[in-house]
């Protein structure tokens, strides 16, 4: 196996990830974006640690999963939160804090 | 080593079709079950990868805990159920040049790097105690730092999302 073939299945779900994240306009949508984003890193991270023989890739990937999940726990409460205030979830509409 | 790359190749494509469905499906749900898959495809890459705790966490935490958490998300804000043409924004088009412009750079940069530089076949393999051994020796600052953070955000999501 190359070490490459893992580094552009990885490039790859990264920019479908910020492709994501660019065109969509429902919240939860972003977030499933930036999971992919996320995933995309690990990949790497396990990759490059196979490639060096070293347990620091894995030990990476693991805190990025922890805080991938601490971040999906808020953001869908700020999603709530903003449903809850103004009836919608499209980040369109979110426009107050335009100068 | 054909096997491999044969498994390789089948998960990777599973993979980023997963990928465009989760960008361009028009109903939540189905997004949200295109996710599933590709999640559960990156696990199977870390098996490959010779990283069966990480495959393990991967399924436990994203399969079983943060699916659970986006599918929660998409009933409490009510989204609609079934195909929904307000997804995207009136730019989206936009994200394409952007993607692969990306993409690009880091395939450029990527293939000049590493070329076909090959993935060791009879080097160390990481251990779980490996893993653990390095969690709470030299990763241990950055560990409680992560625990608080979790604590933070489990108490900033109640405070969040709690009707008062």
């Amino acid at each position: 196996m190359l070490v490459n073939q893992f580094l552009f299945l990885a490039a790859l779900l990264f920019c479908i990830g910020v492709y994501g994240v660019i065109a969509r306009k429902n919240a939860v949508l972003v977030l499933m974006s930036i999971e992919l984003i996320l995933n995309a890193v690990n990949l790497n991270f396990v990759a490059f640690a196979l490639r060096s023989g070293n347990a620091d890739g894995h030990t990476f990937a693991l805190y990025i999963i922890a805080i991938a999940a601490a971040e999906v726990g808020v953001g869908l409460a700020l999603v709530l939160l903003i449903f809850r205030n103004r009836k919608t979830i499209s980040l369109d509409d979110l426009s107050e804090m335009k100068g | 080593m054909v096997a491999q790359n044969i498994g390789f190749a089948i998960i990777a494509a599973i993979m980023i079709v997963g990928a465009l469905r989760v960008v361009t499906t028009s109903n939540v749900v189905h997004a949200a079950l295109w996710l599933v898959v590709v999640l559960a495809g990156a696990a199977a890459q870390y098996i490959l990868l010779a990283a069966e705790f990480l495959a393990i966490t991967q399924v436990l935490v994203y399969i079983g805990a943060v699916m659970v958490l986006f599918l929660f998300g998409t009933m409490l804000t009510r989204s609609r159920i079934g195909r929904d043409s307000g997804l995207n924004n009136s730019y989206a088009k936009l994200g394409i040049p952007v993607a692969v412009v990306l993409f690009a750079a880091m395939a450029l940069a990527l293939s000049k790097s590493f070329g076909t530089e090959e993935l060791p076949t009879n080097g160390s393999l990481v251990s779980t105690q490996q893993i653990s051994d390095q969690i709470f020796g030299p990763y241990l600052l950055p560990f409680w730092a992560l625990s608080f953070v979790l604590l933070a955000a489990v108490i900033g999501a109640i405070v969040l999302a709690r009707k008062d």
